[in-house]
């Protein structure tokens, strides 16, 4: 019978890791607390630098399941040490004895209400980047009809102290410039700005999509992060910025503003820290034994990382890490236990 | 002196490497977080006075970073401490505390250019 391996979190990671673990011969048991699994890229449309469909990505992991044992609504209710096993108790009554436990967590997409100055809850045409997948994916999007100037607002939630999220999130970046290409694609005549502190392009092909967003799609990028926004009676948005580069505040009237909502650690990171005793940084997200050179071991045996539970990555990066922690599982339970 | 009918431009390049900033590094110790400014706009952006006036305070943090104290006077004497900058600031700058730093440290003359004091 071949040794199980607990999976917490059923995103692109998870899954993937799992399938790494089945091919080398474990049974992995994956547990996902959302009734479906895919985690955020179940819920993107198309991803970025060259708009490949989220779900020629995500679909043929999903047709990959044979061998993996997977509950889906199911939430972790209890981890216990006991001599060199983890008992872990999931809350549909089922309980796992295993030498490993892969953490795969993910994030949160942050809560752009949080931020009310800028409004989302409170104005329509406030929405956030996340809403605007689920528009493109829905295809027609008649709230897109009458409008003629569209914003984009990065650094939501991401590299604000008061926010709570010093972090980068580090796809925003690119994922607003992926996105306000595709708006003007559609609908070539709406003059789409960009507001940015820095833009971090820092991925193979990003810098030419921004190259592109410049040149051919003639967005139009201010170096400045957005203070407010206020709404007129006729649900006009009015958003208010410093153009830095030229040194001027400015107000421009938008009939539609897209808040690139950040990474933010995932809601039940302090839970699972607290059941397996390994720590969190100060920025909520769980620390690896290093970041360098073992991004995938923490500092507790036997329990290992992967993906986004570790800070914010890119889709390829969270693959590629499901792989290493797989390898690293496998050669952490061919090593003989320490009694 | 021999007229030759032009006269000499005075460099407009910022010599930041002659910048001898004590004050700046006083108005550090006392504020450390004006270091961590990273020059989003977000203050300038709400500044109610900034609409109507030259007030800008990521260009005041600016000009002392680069010894250009001189240039700073004509901005901050708009502010009207309102703090609206304070609750915008996306790195928790107390900001209305770090202009009253800066008026005790560079002092009233200390920002006056020659020909007001």
């Amino acid at each position: 019978m071949s040794q199980n391996v607990v999976v917490i979190g059923g995103g692109p990671a998870g899954i993937e890791a799992s399938r790494r673990l089945r091919d080398l011969g474990y049974t992995p048991i994956l547990v996902e607390k959302q009734p479906v699994l895919g985690g955020h890229l179940a819920r993107w449309d198309r991803l970025f630098p060259d708009g490949v469909e989220a779900r020629t990505v995500l679909g043929p992991m999903l047709q990959d399941l044979d061998g993996i044992k997977y509950f889906t609504d199911t939430e972790i209710s209890s981890i216990n040490r006991l001599k060199d096993t983890w008992v872990v108790m999931l809350s549909n009554g089922l309980s796992a004895q295993v030498r490993a436990i892969l953490l795969t967590t993910g994030f949160d997409l942050f809560k752009a209400e949080k931020k009310e100055e800028y409004g989302y809850g409170i104005y329509e045409r406030v929405i956030t980047n996340a809403d605007l997948e689920d528009w493109f994916k829905a295809g027609a999007a008649p709230q897109f009809d009458h409008v003629h100037t569209i914003g984009f607002v990065h650094c939501v939630g991401s590299r604000d102290e008061k926010a709570g999220n010093r972090q980068c999130s580090k796809v925003c970046c690119v994922t607003a410039v992926k996105q306000a290409c595709e708006f003007k694609e559609k609908y070539p005549d709406v003059t789409v700005y960009c507001f940015y502190m820095d833009l971090r392009m820092f991925g193979r092909k990003f810098e030419d999509l921004y190259l592109k967003a410049q040149k051919d799609y003639g967005i139009r990028f201010v170096r400045g992060r957005v203070s407010e926004v206020s709404e007129d009676l006729d649900g006009h948005l009015f958003v208010k910025a410093e153009d830095t580069l030229f040194g001027k505040p400015m107000k421009i009237k938008m009939d539609l503003l897209v808040l690139m909502a950040g990474m933010a650690p995932a809601a039940g990171t302090s839970d699972l820290a607290r059941m397996t005793n390994i720590s969190v940084g100060d920025d909520g997200f769980f620390v690896p034994s290093s970041i360098v050179d073992a991004p995938c071991s923490s500092s507790r045996e036997g329990i290992f990382f992967a993906g986004t539970a570790t800070g914010p990555k890119t889709i390829p990066e969270t693959l590629s890490e499901a792989a290493a922690a797989a390898m690293a599982i496998d050669r952490y339970l061919k090593t003989p236990a320490k009694r | 002196m021999i007229d030759f009918g032009y006269g000499l431009t005075p460099s407009a390049t910022l010599k930041i490497e002659n910048v001898q900033n004590p004050l700046f590094e006083e108005l550090h110790r006392r504020e450390p977080d004006v270091a961590k400014c990273i020059a989003c706009g977000s203050c300038t952006a709400s500044c109610s006075a900034g609409v109507f006036t030259e007030m800008s305070l990521r260009r005041v943090i600016l000009s002392l970073q680069r010894g250009r104290e001189k240039e700073t006077l004509p901005m901050l004497r708009h502010c009207m401490l309102c703090g609206k900058c304070l609750l915008v600031c996306p790195r928790g700058i107390n900001t209305r505390h770090l202009i009253l730093s800066i008026g005790k440290v560079y002092g009233p003359d200390g920002l006056k250019e020659e020909a007001d004091r």
